[in-house]
């Protein structure tokens, strides 16, 4: 796993855009993770009460992840599904050639500062 | 163990991104803002033990991926490969699936074709690119220290070290771990993953993410199936379940069985091909 390496680097993302706008501390970190991002939330939080207190910026912030939902599109038949796992087969034509719409993403989404 | 036990803050390695000089915005004692609200109100908030920051608390949206840094080194890197008409393969897989004698036989045995180089990490020891030197091919060693993973900037520093010019194929032997380096993009044209036979044939289902992103998935250690027991069907079948879009091919280094093949499709992937950029699983 990874979380530290991940978790620098949301600390940093925040702390770099608490300094564009001109603000002194940062209240909420709002992330949100895809279930397909292979990121577990438990390692990223551990890996955020352990790291925040690096920087007085964020020593006092909050971690909210919110999870996305992956959701996949049929390359053979076009529907739109919702994979239950990793094998994803389309639950109308049975196919395994989908396309990831949604559920890859780890992004730093929104601040809380003051 | 990788950086998650989170022993190597200090690794030379590490990724920032910009806006570095942030890093004393807090921390300057005399470094203040005025903060207000859209009335012009004033008012002081506190969120915790020694946090003096005063003001309202308002929202930023930010929409900024944590692998930017990475991903932004790693479209340098593509660049790069793409300038210097180098085809490049990131090679993944557990500890002890044969990357490197893979190599080992590919550079003695198609040496002749094409002219090879190598970037080859692990956390420790050159002992790799001493296996792999002396076959007519550049090979340069990175360790990483504890880090899990090879990222864009190690392979960025290690090309200091590589002449690209006239190069036809750089491997990128990738630390041994089915984890973490599927999030990180290299700046690589192909991903080839490995699953050694005596690793099971369940291995795709249970490491998903690695084998979602594969361009190209080596079975190796063929001539290994009867001694372990390997259902080479089911194993195949799983990989077909999670990675449809992969190419499979079956090898055996130490007997040489299916090499050939694998030659082909390095010849395939010659440098007439347009390099994908490469969307990842992160």
């Amino acid at each position: 796993m990874h979380e530290v390496g991940l978790m620098k680097s949301i600390l940093e993302i925040a702390v770099a855009e608490a300094s564009r706008v001109g603000a002194a501390r940062v209240g909420l970190i709002r992330v949100r993770a895809g279930t397909l991002s292979g990121v577990v939330p438990a390692a990223l939080e551990f890996a955020f009460d352990a790291m925040r207190g690096e920087n007085p910026v964020t020593a006092g912030a909050r971690l909210q992840i919110d999870p996305v939902a992956a959701a996949c599109r049929c390359r053979n038949c076009g529907a739109g599904f919702t994979p239950a796992d990793f094998v994803f087969a389309c639950p109308r034509c049975r196919s395994l050639d989908a396309e990831i719409l949604r559920g890859r993403e780890l992004e730093l989404s929104q601040l809380e500062v003051n | 163990m990788c950086d998650a036990c989170g022993c190597n803050r200090e690794e030379p390695f590490a990724v920032h991104t910009d806006g570095r000089e942030s890093g004393d915005a807090g921390g300057h004692p005399g470094h203040v803002h005025v903060h207000r609200d859209a009335r012009g109100h004033a008012r002081v908030h506190t969120h915790g033990p020694g946090d003096d920051g005063g003001g309202n608390p308002r929202n930023v949206d930010v929409n900024r991926s944590v692998l930017e840094a990475n991903d932004r080194l790693a479209e340098q890197n593509r660049g790069f490969f793409r300038a210097k008409n180098v085809r490049v393969m990131n090679l993944v897989s557990s500890p002890g699936a044969g990357k490197t004698a893979l190599l080992e036989r590919t550079l003695a045995e198609f040496g002749d074709r094409a002219r090879m180089g190598v970037i080859v990490g692990d956390l420790a020891t050159e002992n790799d690119a001493r296996r792999l030197r002396g076959r007519g091919a550049e090979v340069v060693q990175v360790n990483t220290g504890s880090l899990c993973h090879l990222d864009a900037r190690m392979v960025m520093t290690a090309l200091e070290a590589v002449d690209l010019d006239g190069m036809d194929l750089l491997f990128i032997e990738n630390v041994g771990n089915l984890v973490c380096p599927s999030s990180f993009d290299l700046g690589e044209q192909l991903r080839v993953v490995l699953l050694s036979v005596p690793e099971g044939e369940d291995k795709p289902l249970k490491y998903p993410p690695v084998f979602k992103g594969a361009d190209l998935v080596l079975l190796t250690k063929t001539d290994l199936v009867e001694a372990v027991g390997f259902d080479r069907e089911c194993g195949v079948d799983n990989i077909r379940r999670i990675a449809p879009q992969a190419r499979i091919l079956e090898v055996s280094s130490r007997t040489g069985a299916g090499m050939e093949a694998w030659y082909r499709y390095l010849e395939e992937q010659g440098k007439a091909v347009e390099p994908h950029s490469a969307a990842r699983a992160h």
